[in-house]
């Protein structure tokens, strides 16, 4: 028998599983074929569009959205892919509210954007539906080119070398590929094991062969690498978390909330998934928002994002706000975890309120106790396990625009390079554009 | 709320709204339906010869093509004339009109082109108590190859001599409904007036394939793998009948004969323009075969409260307003000069004037790097294309250039003078000016 929302402590259970089917199922439905006609019916196929311009990876949009009113979703997929190879899951993960959808005419016009993601959606699921891959290789040109890290950005390379007809060899540290596809992401946005299935589908192209459980530092060494390929690229993500230098943050109950989202991902049964009964995230980026809604959505009582500045300050966007406060998580803004208190475990939470005083976040003394059995962090990432003898900028491998780094014949994309925002599509876009750079530079 | 009695013909009806011949008057129990939901007038679905009826395809009757929201624009059909006995239209007519004094009934009539066939049928129909009749003069499908329909309504003689047959043995209205599968609708027009008719009714449905299947390569509607034209109908051909409308309105020798106007007339907003362009009164099908009776209350509360807005108190004080304004392109005044201009607090900058300009037209739009779109006047022409193309509706707008001022495309002062094309120093024909 299923634990109510009552029970205390992390517990798994606490809900049904038809409770948690209907919980965890897509977050937008999928258009039908009349919804894709209407909605892509809205565009006003822009001069020079703004939505384009706003894509990291440059995506025709207005192009594809025509082609879907025009009846052929399947060219509609081709145009998103030759341009973003995982446009599936972008449709998906994108943050279109802060990026295409955002500076839509539309939007400007009456509020409401031609729904670009969903589109999107539309057309490479009707694609992906039919099994063919729409892309063939070029002739092959003998060289090998070594991707460290199965995330966005590599697979993003990966594809568009093998392409171009270089022999690809993708590691990973993991047993499977996807990377934050595959770990990170909350599950109602990449249902029914989407972002492995599309991964699958991405290999079609040939020439990608995967070997996983290899990390670099350990089993690999970039200067191994670099001697036995033609070419290197890194895309090893981010993967040390912050720590919230807090009191008691050692306490049962305490965990990142990368960690969890990652055994959700993966979770064969999330009824059998053990949340906390009073659950209190800490951070303001997309992986709060992640992991309090998750935690809502197995069925904790009570969820807070706490999180050190104002609204506006947030990395997650407002649309991410809103749905986590429509799922009943309780946003906090300007505290800061002071302490964590319990006997061993954690029950209580101890929460600074703060202020901006010259740009910086600062505490006014005035605390306030949650309870808490258990707390996320979320505070953000960090890089790890680089290899030496790589510049670093920000706490970033140190990349150009097409993403050379310091060293000659390793490239970077993704997380763990500087410039861009950390988000899916500009990994594919940093993929991309590296292997088109690493295959000028070898072809050349 | 404004009367909107009108009197066509000397037939009074409630509203000027009447359902026009086609399915939706083929038998009492629609007509009934109509009557109660508050249309004003029917013209009974066409009436053929004594004698077993015709038969419809058993297979579908319809096409349409639809905007993106499955909103139809336009519908094509291939039925035919009532497939039902004389005998029974004609008690059922008799029947509806007695319970329905106050609408008009009238009855659309298509016989073979003989004196003795109208002779036979227009006494039957004259003892129905209908209020008058409408000659089928347009069905441009089936009954055409058979030298019916719009076989007759092609040949402006025969429109004459029948309308003078029905004239001579009918002592009630005759409305004579053209076609518009012609060249120049004035001929027929002209032609009915010739006969002695009374009114016009315009247009019936064009010559049309709405749609072809491409994997059964075959136009649509597709019977047994075969389709043919049809009629086409509904709010994409208003614009057209319009034309046709104003035509004879306009035309010096059928000026004033009454018509009634028919062709996708959809809101109170269709009904009166084609009013102002000399339409006593419309005839609807389209409308009400999709969206069913009820489309009558809003053009009926549409037309009243324009009515009031306007301070019209008949539907007289605005019929044929527009038909002084409808000229020929050689009467326009070539020293009306108007520049478009863009409002930039209503422009949403999606850029659409901007494509349309300078791929299309003359370049005269400039675009800036944020995205300000502004007209050059010394290139505006003032086409108009940006103002259609423009999804924000008053965004764009054409600005008269005031007499007195240069305008910068020509470098010229504008005039304060009408000049047209007939006395334009580049027209081999030119007249002088007086």
């Amino acid at each position: 028998m299923a634990t109510s929302h009552q029970a205390s402590g992390i517990q798994a259970g606490r809900l049904s599983a038809p409770e948690i089917a209907e919980n965890f199922g897509d977050l937008h439905a999928p258009y039908d074929q009349h919804e894709a006609a209407v909605a892509a019916d809205r565009c006003y196929f822009c001069y020079d569009a703004p939505c384009m311009t706003a894509c990291p990876t440059s995506i025709d949009i207005p192009q594809f959205i025509r082609e879907i009113q025009a009846g052929h979703p399947v060219s509609a997929a081709k145009t998103i892919l030759e341009q973003n190879i995982l446009g599936g899951m972008c449709a998906r993960v994108c943050p279109t509210e802060t990026l295409c959808e955002e500076v839509c005419v539309r939007e400007t016009a009456e509020g409401k954007p031609v729904e670009i993601g969903r589109l999107q959606r539309y057309a490479t699921d009707t694609l992906m539906a039919k099994g063919v891959h729409p892309f063939t290789r070029a002739e092959g040109t003998g060289k090998r080119v070594a991707v460290v890290g199965a995330g966005p950005a590599g697979l993003s390379a990966a594809h568009r070398l093998a392409m171009l007809g270089h022999d690809v060899v993708v590691f990973d540290s993991k047993e499977k590929a996807g990377g934050l596809n595959e770990f990170g992401i909350a599950a109602y946005k990449s249902t029914n094991d989407f972002a492995a299935r599309e991964v699958e589908w991405l290999l079609q192209i040939g020439g990608i062969s995967m070997e996983y459980g290899k990390k670099l530092g350990a089993e690999l060494s970039l200067d191994a690498l670099n001697g036995a390929f033609d070419a290197v690229f890194l895309s090893i993500g981010l993967g040390g978390v912050n720590a919230l230098r807090s009191e008691g943050e050692d306490k049962d109950g305490v965990r990142d909330a990368v960690d969890f989202i990652a055994d959700l991902r993966q979770a064969e049964d999330l009824t059998a998934l053990p949340v906390g009964r009073n659950v209190v995230v800490i951070g303001g980026g997309m992986t709060a928002v992640d992991a309090a809604v998750q935690s809502k959505l197995l069925g904790a009582e009570n969820v807070t994002i706490a999180y050190r500045r104002g609204r506006e300050a947030m990395g997650a966007s407002r649309f991410e706000q809103d749905l986590a406060a429509s799922k009943g998580v309780k946003l906090m803004f300007n505290v800061m975890p002071k302490a964590i208190h319990g006997n061993g475990a954690a029950a209580e939470i101890e929460l600074e309120y703060t202020e901006i005083k010259d740009g910086r976040v600062a505490g006014t003394g005035e605390t306030v106790r949650l309870t808490a059995d258990q707390v996320f962090k979320a505070i953000g990432q960090t890089l790890e396990g680089q290899p030496d003898g790589l510049e670093i900028e920000g706490g970033k491998i140190k990349v150009s625009e097409t993403g050379r780094t310091s060293v000659a014949g390793v490239w970077a994309g993704g997380d763990c390079a500087s410039g861009g925002e950390d988000l899916t599509v500009t990994a594919v876009a940093e993929g991309r554009d590296a292997a088109m750079d690493i295959h000028s530079s070898l072809m050349g | 709320m404004a009367d909107l009695t009108t009197e066509f013909l000397g037939i009074k009806s409630p509203n000027p709204f009447w359902l026009a011949s086609a399915p939706p008057t083929d038998k009492e129990y629609n007509v009934r339906r109509a009557f109660e939901a508050g249309w004003g007038g029917v013209v009974w679905k066409t009436l053929g010869s004594e004698g077993p009826p015709v038969v419809n395809v058993n297979g579908p009757r319809y096409g349409a093509i639809w905007g993106a929201d499955r909103r139809l624009l336009g519908l094509n059909n291939i039925e035919l004339i009532t497939d039902r006995s004389l005998e029974t239209n004609l008690e059922e007519i008799t029947r509806v009109k007695k319970d329905y004094p106050d609408r008009a009934v009238i009855v659309s009539i298509m016989v073979p082109c003989e004196e003795e066939a109208w002779k036979a049928i227009l006494p039957k129909v004259e003892a129905t108590g209908a209020d008058g009749i409408e000659l089928n003069f347009g069905c441009p499908h089936g009954m055409a190859e058979r030298g019916m329909g719009s076989a007759v309504g092609q040949v402006p003689e025969y429109i004459q001599m029948v309308t003078e047959w029905c004239k001579k043995y009918y002592s009630k209205p005759v409305i004579v409904k053209l076609t518009p599968n012609i060249t120049d609708v004035r001929f027929p027009a002209r032609a009915a007036k010739a006969g002695g008719g009374d009114a016009v009714s315009l247009i019936n449905t064009i010559n049309s394939i709405v749609s072809v299947d491409l994997d059964n390569m075959a136009p649509e509607p597709t019977i047994g793998g075969k389709g043919t034209h049809g009629g086409y109908c509904g709010p994409a051909v208003k614009p057209i009948a319009m034309n046709m409308v104003a035509e004879i309105a306009r035309d010096p020798q059928t000026h004033g004969l009454p018509i009634s106007a028919i062709g996708g007339v959809t809101t109170w907003k269709d009904a009166a323009e084609f009013m102002a362009l000399g339409a006593g009164n419309v005839q609807v099908c389209t409308a009400a075969m999709t969206y069913g009776f009820n489309v009558v209350k809003e053009m009926i509360s549409g037309l009243s409260n324009w009515m009031d807005e306007k301070g019209y108190t008949s539907t007289q004080d605005f019929i044929g307003m527009a038909v002084p304004n409808v000229t020929d392109w050689q009467y326009l005044d070539l020293n009306y000069v108007a520049k478009a201009k863009i409002s930039q607090d209503d422009c949403i900058k999606c850029g659409r004037c901007y494509a349309a300009c300078e791929d299309t037209s003359h370049q005269a739009i400039a675009m800036s790097e944020d995205r300000t779109f502004t007209v050059k006047d010394e290139e505006c022409v003032a086409c108009n294309l940006c103002v259609n193309v423009c999804p924000v509706e008053g965004c764009i707008t054409m600005e008269e250039v005031p007499a007195g001022q240069i305008d910068l495309r020509t470098g010229k002062v504008v005039s304060d003078q009408y000049a047209n094309w007939t006395t334009h120093p580049n027209n081999p024909s030119a007249t002088a000016a007086e």
